[in-house]
């Protein structure tokens, strides 16, 4: 069963003025539980709209969201209830830090949906060891930690709250490669020890590229496509034409490819395109013996 | 939604009035607020408004615009009318149980209320074709023979110019925090009064740690391009004055001139 | 020695901490020396905490080493009495481009500093006006900086930079926080002021794919220059690099990778066209059997 479904989004923001926008257009969407999706596309594509509907924070302008089959602006339906079911972590999470510890803070969310105490505090301690935060660090300020520390306890925060759906808006923006790597790599652990669903909004195609089964791509408030990661890659030339950067070695064996080398273009990281060189060299071995 | 909030109601426009000197703008709407409450009749108030009504036509502000900026102050108007009407003793034209009103009444709450609307006129008028960093220029400019009694004058000007840079991105910065902090279950719109006050510092705090973050990096941008304070800085735009301000700002005078004259001769 | 904007010696730097006079020193420079010559385009690339930023914080005197020398066209820039020579001459843009506009018009923005430097207004027209041309942003000079993209506000505190005519701009990790386009619009703007103006270059970044375009790349890692070359050479270090907690270029690591797998090739390899090539020549060989 598909556990997020939208019919017929649509969000018009600022309607009746001059600065009237379709941001989400009629986006009809079906995403199956258990899936780890990378959403991409342009800044002003339509992306944070979109993610902001599937927790209620934004009301589309007409069109339907159901949640687990639940129709989230039906009339019995509370907007807090979803918004557990649903977690949202926004870019720059460290900025809505607030506790005096970083376990009040992470506690901050399981708090509010009324959890007893000690289910709390096993949460706090289970998301803590998950990304990564020593267990001393836990009675700190949380201003006292380093950037990425401190990003890392807000995942937490809304990891805690095991939602059926987590939904990160570029969680490794401004990182370096070595804190880009962790993060996604915490990430990925959390969703094969929860088994819940994950949608990761990424500027990278490499990031995606690693890490996503599949791959939402956005353009111009409408969905471009939505399919398994090597079938996207398989689109790059259409990828580039609405100016998504498609990975470097993608780049490269499109390039064999028009140089008349009979090989697969769907290659999108590194350890793969080794794979496809040997396997072809291999191949053509043996036809040759 | 708090994204919709303007600061300041600047208009912009190319007007006669949007291109005088501010500074000029500032003393003539000083004026304008003197004829209306030195003048003591409603033809001493009409002269102040004929005033204000040729200003209001030249600037070529929709009558819209202008009728939103007095919606606030409908309380007010209602309000000093009420107390007037109705508390003020002298001819009685009618009378229910001991709710009375008198000629003296609606007279005085018809003069207070044309005063205040003119009031509140004409200062939007100045805002309306002023933008706010024009405005806070002009009266550091004003200001500045006062620098010589050590007045902080620059440095309150700078506070002002960073206040209006800084707005929108706070407002955005709320906003976000807001949604954030809603994310996470957070409950601001029911409960007691303490409660929902209480509910408002996970937004605060973020808000505050942000704000303070932001002033040292923009302290240090600041001095990595030589700022000192105002002494020896120059400006990028300098305020002209032309014959087009010494006229109006004649002109007022001679309008204030005849209030005084119209106050003489009727008392 | 007229050709060298920055010389850094034996550079130490830790900062105090002003509460515990017995808290543990750490040393966030380890004597670093480093030559900046005019006209150059030199990235430092390096992991958070690196000691990246520090070293570009010393480069206008905001901050003084606690050992060794910096000198900016050689003043010494512990002089404090030519702290606004040293700031002209070289001039620093940050990472966040909302914290460092001052101004609600974009053109007073761009005339802050010769405000400051008491200019002449009909000077400063001029420069503010040219300053703005450089960047491609003199359409925008009426802008409110609030109206523009993250790329387009990093553009106009370069031109509030460019302004004051310095020799040399430092940017300290002037993308973390733009996308993809923010992030090229800015490097493109960069490119320029260097080949076009002569204006000397020092970035600062973790994005390898940035520093590959300077002409010399430093490498810092844990307070000290673990590498100062020309990218192709910087790069071909693959492991070196991902022991530091750095990326490569795809293409690279897949030379690398492939070259583990016993192929002949080489990593000094670091664009699309050069791997193109080489990968042509291991796919069109005949095999040995």
């Amino acid at each position: 069963m598909s556990v997020i479904k939208t019919e017929d989004l649509t969000y018009t923001y600022s309607i009746g003025t001059p600065f009237e926008k379709t941001a989400v257009d009629n986006v009809s969407l079906e995403i199956e539980e258990g899936a780890l999706v990378g959403i991409i596309g342009h800044t002003g594509s339509g992306k944070s709209t979109l993610i902001q509907h599937f927790n209620g924070l934004v009301k589309p302008t007409s069109g339907k969201i159901y949640i687990d089959g639940e129709d989230i602006w039906g009339k019995d339906v509370k907007i807090r209830d979803v918004r557990f079911k649903v977690g949202l972590v926004f870019q720059y999470p460290e900025y809505q830090i607030f506790e005096e510890t970083v376990y009040k803070d992470i506690a901050f969310g399981p708090k509010n949906m009324g959890l007893p105490e000690e289910e709390i505090d096993r949460r706090i301690k289970e998301t803590a060891e998950l990304v990564g935060l020593h267990k001393d660090n836990l009675y700190k300020s949380p201003f006292e930690l380093s950037g990425g520390q401190k990003r890392r306890v807000a995942i937490a925060g809304v990891m805690a709250m095991e939602p059926k759906v987590l939904i990160l808006d570029e969680p490794t923006a401004g990182l370096d490669p070595k804190g880009r790597d962790k993060i996604l790599g915490q990430i990925k652990e959390y969703h094969q020890q929860k088994k819940s669903t994950v949608l990761l909004v990424s500027h990278s195609m490499e990031d995606v590229a690693k890490f996503a089964d599949k791959i939402l791509v956005m353009n111009k408030a409408k969905v471009f496509c939505y399919e398994d990661t090597p079938d996207v890659f398989k689109r790059a030339e259409e990828l580039t034409q609405i100016g998504l950067a498609v990975p470097q070695v993608t780049r490269v064996f499109n390039r064999l490819r028009q140089s008349g080398i009979d090989i697969r273009t769907d290659v999108y990281t590194t350890e793969f395109a080794r794979k496809t060189i040997l396997e072809y060299l291999a191949k053509r071995g043996e036809s040759n013996a | 939604m708090l994204k919709d909030i303007t600061i300041g109601q600047y208009f912009p426009g190319n007007s006669v009035v949007h291109r005088l000197d501010p500074r000029f703008k500032i003393i003539i709407t000083g004026v304008l607020i003197a004829m209306l409450f030195s003048a003591d009749s409603f033809i001493g108030l009409g002269v102040g408004v004929i005033f204000l009504l040729i200003s209001f036509l030249l600037s070529q502000i929709p009558f819209k615009l202008m009728l939103k900026s007095l919606k606030p102050i409908v309380p007010i108007i209602l309000f000093t009318s009420v107390l007037n009407i109705f508390f003020l003793e002298g001819v009685t034209i009618f009378k229910l149980g001991f709710l009375k009103i008198t000629v003296e009444g609606l007279r005085t709450s018809a003069f207070m209320i044309i005063r205040i609307i003119a009031l509140i006129m004409g200062s939007s008028l100045l805002t309306y074709t002023t933008s706010p960093i024009t405005l806070t220029d002009a009266i550091e400019r004003l200001l500045s023979p006062l620098k010589k009694i050590k007045l902080p004058v620059h440095e309150l000007a700078m506070m002002m110019t960073i206040a209006l840079r800084f707005i929108p991105t706070l407002i955005e910065e709320t906003d976000k925090i807001m949604s954030a902090q809603k994310a996470r279950g957070a409950d601001m719109e029911s409960g007691s009064l303490l409660q929902r006050a209480k509910a408002l510092t996970p937004i605060l705090i973020p808000l505050f740690v942000s704000a303070f973050r932001r002033a040292e990096e923009l302290a240090l941008a600041m001095e990595c391009r030589c700022y000192q304070g105002g002494d020896g800085r120059t400006r990028l735009r300098q305020l002209h004055s032309s014959g087009a301000d010494y006229f109006a700002l004649g002109l007022s005078i001679v309008f204030f001139d005849l209030v005084l004259l119209l106050n003489c001769l009727m008392g | 020695m007229q050709d060298k904007i920055i010389s850094a010696q034996n550079v130490e730097f830790h900062y105090t901490n002003e509460f515990e006079e017995d808290a543990p020193v750490k040393q966030v420079l380890k004597g670093v020396s480093l030559d900046i010559k005019k006209g150059e385009f030199t990235a430092v690339l390096g992991h958070n905490g690196s000691g990246k930023s520090t070293i570009a914080k010393h480069m206008n005197a905001v901050l003084l080493p606690c050992g060794g020398k910096v000198y900016v066209e050689g003043i010494d820039t512990a002089d404090e009495e030519r702290i606004f020579d040293i700031r002209q001459r070289v001039g620093m843009v940050f990472q966040n481009p909302d914290n460092q506009i001052v101004a609600t018009i974009v053109e007073e923005d761009v005339a802050f500093a010769l405000e400051n430097l008491g200019v002449p207004p009909d000077e400063m027209r001029k420069r503010v006006d040219d300053a703005l041309k450089s960047v491609g942003m003199y359409e925008y000079r009426e802008h409110s900086p609030h109206q523009l993209s993250g790329g387009q506000k990093q553009r106009v505190a370069i031109a509030g930079i460019i302004a004051m005519r310095p020799d040399c701009i430092v940017l300290d990790e002037p993308t973390a926080m733009l996308d993809p386009k923010g992030r090229s619009e800015v490097l493109k703007t960069i490119r320029q002021l260097n080949r076009d103006f002569g204006v000397t270059i020092v970035l600062i970044t973790h994005y390898m794919d940035e520093a590959a375009q300077a002409d010399r790349i430093v490498v810092m890692d844990n307070g000290v220059i673990l590498m100062d070359d020309v990218p192709r050479e910087v790069f071909a270090n693959v492991e070196l690099m991902k022991k530091i907690g750095l990326d490569v270029p795809q293409v690279t690591e897949l030379m690398y990778l492939l070259e583990e797998s016993g192929l002949p090739t080489d990593t000094h390899i670091i664009d699309e066209e050069e791997c193109t090539e080489a990968l042509l020549k291991i796919l069109k060989a005949t095999p040995h059997n």
